[in-house]
This record gives structure tokens, sequence and C-alpha cells, in this order.
């Protein structure tokens, strides 16, 4: 029975003495589990937000047009005509001088000013923008169309980055625990080296003697991943609660159904990853022995 | 506390020729710890089952290597050993602990687990050979009756005498009824009174049909027990180059 370690006898837990969850195996698991769980949270965090944002900007474009200003409306109607674009949102004369203040001052509102226009629209998948291109130019020859998409590449790159960079360190934490393990294993092999060699002498088998300390040490793997998996999932909850920065910075970063179904299964996983690390610890210390 | 014990039941002795069946069989064994000097040489002896053998010899004749190498703790570093009539020489470390749970061993340091219960030392063999909680109690109780420790189950080995803890130590021994009973200077700890009552139970076991095996300088104890055999180690070879099998010698005057 595979998880048949899980089940041994109280009078084989008594091999092992009163020393369960004590020595340093808890605390550090604790330790890396807690690191993983705020880890794995912002890159599920990043990739949800890369992932939306993506989406959203797929099939948006904007449309430029240098002095232009004196066109939005026809330009405006031009591409609500066009065929493949869904919505068109024009960023109104009065704004754009809004935005043109922050550089020039009150030369900004001058009726002189050149204002250029811009036009956000959407289109359908597949829509063809080279048509709709030249339909604007037909108004404005200087039109220029860009794909959101282009622009924000930079930072959808980076969070991307980021996203990989937070698996690929809860893949090394994980790996750092499962050394620790190897570590407590050996350091349990070692405390109880007298008591495996009588078991040994009089006929226990190694699978036998590793499933006393598989156990041991899977259940002192549980109690730390998941005490650090729930003072993690604390810290989450108040920085959600507590902290809008996150939102504004990523336009509403959150995590989805999945993302906390993963999150809780965490400390599951890093126990099952320590109880197998230990099986094989153990397997292989005894079978240095006779 | 070598009278009530009844549970083992006596196995045939002898082969088709009424030979005594071979328990062990020695052939041109050696042994050396890692690049030292031999420490066994060329050892050739067969035990027969149900039989009872002193193993003597001086200190660093090689006596506790023999009985290592009886034991299954210890390969031989050349030559064979039938256990049980099986070549366990080279067999692979898996294959052993079926037949190490057929041997029961008595240290001259006891090596009972300290933070378990007389009972629980005593219920090891039964517990690894897999018999449940309700098949330990009664053989575990009955056998801490046998050597007279009935009222000390629940104590720990450090709250033992070195007495007691020798008993627990062959309650533990031989709770699994072993074919093959090996004790290294079971007699080393304890007093004269004590070494004679350990005696009068392993023939007891003897009786019972479990082959003996005890290493010891303890003449009395050699002399104690008529009809035994002796098996003589210097400088670990055997003694009689033939490695035939004497009986002790005649106590004199």
């Amino acid at each position: 029975m595979m998880l048949g370690w899980l089940f041994v006898s109280p009078a084989d837990r008594r091999l092992l003495g009163a020393s369960r969850f004590r020595g340093p195996t808890p605390w550090v698991i604790a330790i890396m589990s807690f690191s993983i769980m705020i880890i794995a949270a912002t890159g599920l965090a990043l990739a949800d937000t890369a992932g939306s944002l993506s989406r959203a900007i797929e099939a948006r474009y904007a449309l430029e047009v240098p002095d232009g200003g004196k066109n939005l409306e026809a330009l405006v109607s031009t591409l609500k005509s066009a065929p493949g674009v869904t919505a068109v949102e024009a960023v109104s004369q009065s704004e754009m001088r809004r935005l043109l203040g922050r550089w020039l001052g009150p030369a900004a509102a001058s009726a002189d000013l050149p204002v250029p226009a811009l036009v956000n629209f959407d289109t359908r998948p597949g829509a063809d923008i080279g048509a709709i291109q030249q339909r604007v130019r037909s108004i404005a020859p200087a039109a220029r169309i860009s794909a959101h998409r282009d622009r924000v590449a930079p930072l959808l790159g980076s969070m991307r980055a980021l996203q990989w960079l937070a698996f690929g360190l809860v893949l090394l934490l994980s790996a750092a625990a499962a050394a620790a393990v190897v570590l407590a294993a050996r350091g349990a092999l070692d405390t109880h080296r007298f008591t495996i060699e009588v078991m040994h002498g009089i006929g226990a088998t190694d699978l036998q003697l590793t499933h006393i300390f598989q156990r041991k040490i899977a259940l002192d793997a549980l109690l730390g991943s998941v005490a650090g998996a729930l003072a993690g999932a604390l810290v989450l909850i108040l920085l959600a609660s507590g902290a809008s920065f996150v939102g504004e910075l990523t336009g509403g970063a959150s995590l989805s159904g999945v993302d906390f179904l993963l999150l809780l299964l965490l400390p599951f996983a890093l126990t099952a990853l320590a109880a197998w690390v230990a099986r094989m610890a153990v397997l292989a210390a005894l079978r240095e022995n006779l | 506390m070598d009278g009530a014990w009844q549970g083992a039941a006596p196995w045939p002795r002898r082969g088709e020729a009424g030979k005594l069946a071979a328990i062990a069989e020695f052939d041109s064994v050696g042994l050396r710890y890692g690049t030292g000097a031999e420490v066994l040489r060329d050892l050739d002896f067969r035990l027969g089952e149900g039989s009872f053998y002193f193993l003597t010899g001086p200190s660093g004749a090689g006596k506790t290597s023999l009985l290592k190498l009886l034991y299954l703790a210890q390969r031989p570093t050349r030559g064979r050993i039938r256990l049980f009539g099986e070549e366990l020489s080279e067999a692979p470390r898996e294959d052993l602990p079926p037949f190490r749970r057929r041997i029961g061993v008595v240290f001259q340091d006891f090596r009972l687990i300290r933070h378990l219960s007389a009972f629980d030392n005593v219920a090891l063999p039964l517990r690894v050979a897999g018999a449940r909680e309700e098949e330990v109690e009664g053989p575990v109780r009955e056998m801490l009756a046998w050597v007279g420790l009935a009222d000390r189950a629940s104590a720990r080995p450090p709250t033992l005498s070195g007495g007691e803890q020798q008993r627990v130590a062959i309650a533990r021994a031989v709770i699994n009824r072993p074919q093959l009973l090996v004790a290294d200077e079971p007699t080393g700890n304890v007093d004269a009174e004590m070494a004679q009552r350990l005696l009068h139970l392993f023939t007891a076991l003897n009786r019972l049909g479990t082959t003996v095996v005890v290493a010891t300088h303890d003449v009395g104890l050699i002399r104690a027990t008529p009809g035994a055999e002796l098996i003589r180690l210097e400088s670990g070879g055997l003694v009689d180059p033939t490695g035939s099998l004497r009986n002790p010698p005649p106590e004199r005057g």
C-alpha cells in the first residue's frame, strides 16, 4: 500500500522515543513554506495580471494624428464605420490639453497649439488593420495606428520574467527544503543508529525501518509546512486588505479560485515532497549497512 | 525461571540417514575487516541442528567475529557459509531478514533499547515478524514470566539490574522460537548464581530443539553442561585443524 507508512502502529512509533516535533526540521520547513507561499502568491498574481492585461489590450489600437484635433469627430465616425471595429473611444481635446499641460504648463491651453488627436479603438479578431488605416488616411494622411500590445510589451515581458523568477524561487526553496529533510533524515538515523542495528539484527527489513522514520519526518514537515503556509496566508490577507498599491500598480492584481486552490495545496505538496525525500534518504543510508 | 515456558515445539533434529542435520556449515571461511589481517581463517565446521556448543578461546581469538558471521551481522571475505540449508555468503542483503528472524542473539552488553519498556523490548521480534498486537500480548507476558520478570514488564532497561537486563535480552532472543540461539559472553555481567540460572535457561531451550552456541571464557559453565560440544578458536583458526568438534575435557579432581 502506497501510504501504508502513514499508519505505523503505536508500538512502532515508540521505537523513536518521545522526540516528535523536536529539533529544527519543523522550523526550517515552516520558514520554507512561508517563503514559498508568499513567492508563489506573488508569482500567480503576476501571471494573472499579465494575462488579463494581455487579453485586455490584445485587440486594442491607438490612432494618433499630429495636429488632428480638428478632425476628431470625422476620425471617430470613420473608425466606427470601418469593418471589424467594435468600439471607439476618443480622448477629448480638453483631456489632451490637460495631459499636455503636465509638460507645457499654461501654454497647453493656447488656441495656437496644434493638439494631436488620439483615438483608442477595439477590433474583432482577424480585423484588417491595413484597411482601417487606409480609410483613416483618406481623412488624415499623417494618421498612424499602433497596437497597444506593442507599447506594453516591455512591461509584460518584465512581468513574465518576474513571474518565472517567482516560480523558479519556489522550486529552489523546495529543493532547499528537500535538502533540509535529507539532513534531518541523516540526523535521525545517527540518533537512532543503535535502535536500527538492533532492529536489523532481529530481522527488520529496510522498508519497515524506513516507514517509521518516513512517518516521523512527514509529520514534522506537515506541521512546519501548514504553520508556515498559515503565516504566509495571514500576510497575504493583510496585504490584500490593507494595501492598495498593488491594485494601483497593476490595475487590480488578484488571485483566482484556481490560484487559491494551488496555494492551499502547497503545504501538502511540500509534505509529500518531504516524505518522499525522507524515504529515499533513509533507504539509501540503510543500504550502506549489511 | 526455566521450567514454565512450553511454547516452543521441537523440530526434527536428524536427517534421513540419522545424522544430525546441519543448521550451519562453514567451508574455508575467512574474515578480515577492511584491509587488516584476517581475524578468522580457514574455518571448516558444521553445527548440528538441536546441538549445544560452547565457543572458547583467548581474547582476540575471533569468537565475536565468528558469532557475527553466524547471526548474519557480517559477511565472510572468503569461503562459504550455509545457514538453514541456504548459501548466504553472497546472498543479497534484502534476502537476509527472514533468516535473521530464525536466529536469536544474546549480546554481552544486552543491546536493549533504552527508551522501550521490557515488554516492548521482548515484543520486538514478534512485531518485526508482523504479529498483530493481540498475538503479541500473551507470548510476551508468558516469556517475561518464564524469565522471572512478570512484574517488571513496564520497566525500562536503565531501571533494571544487570541480571534483569540480561534476562530481558534472553527473552527477546527466544520469543520467536529461534532455530539458532547465539550468545556472546552471556554470563560476563552477572554473578555466579545468575550464570547458573542462565545456563539452565539455555539448556531448557536446547531441549526444546534450539541449537545453542555460547561464546564464553567460563570453564565452570562448560563443565556444568554435559553433552555440549566445544569449538576452540586461537588466532582466528580452529585449534583442531581437522575441524572436528570435541566434547569438553573431564573435570579434574
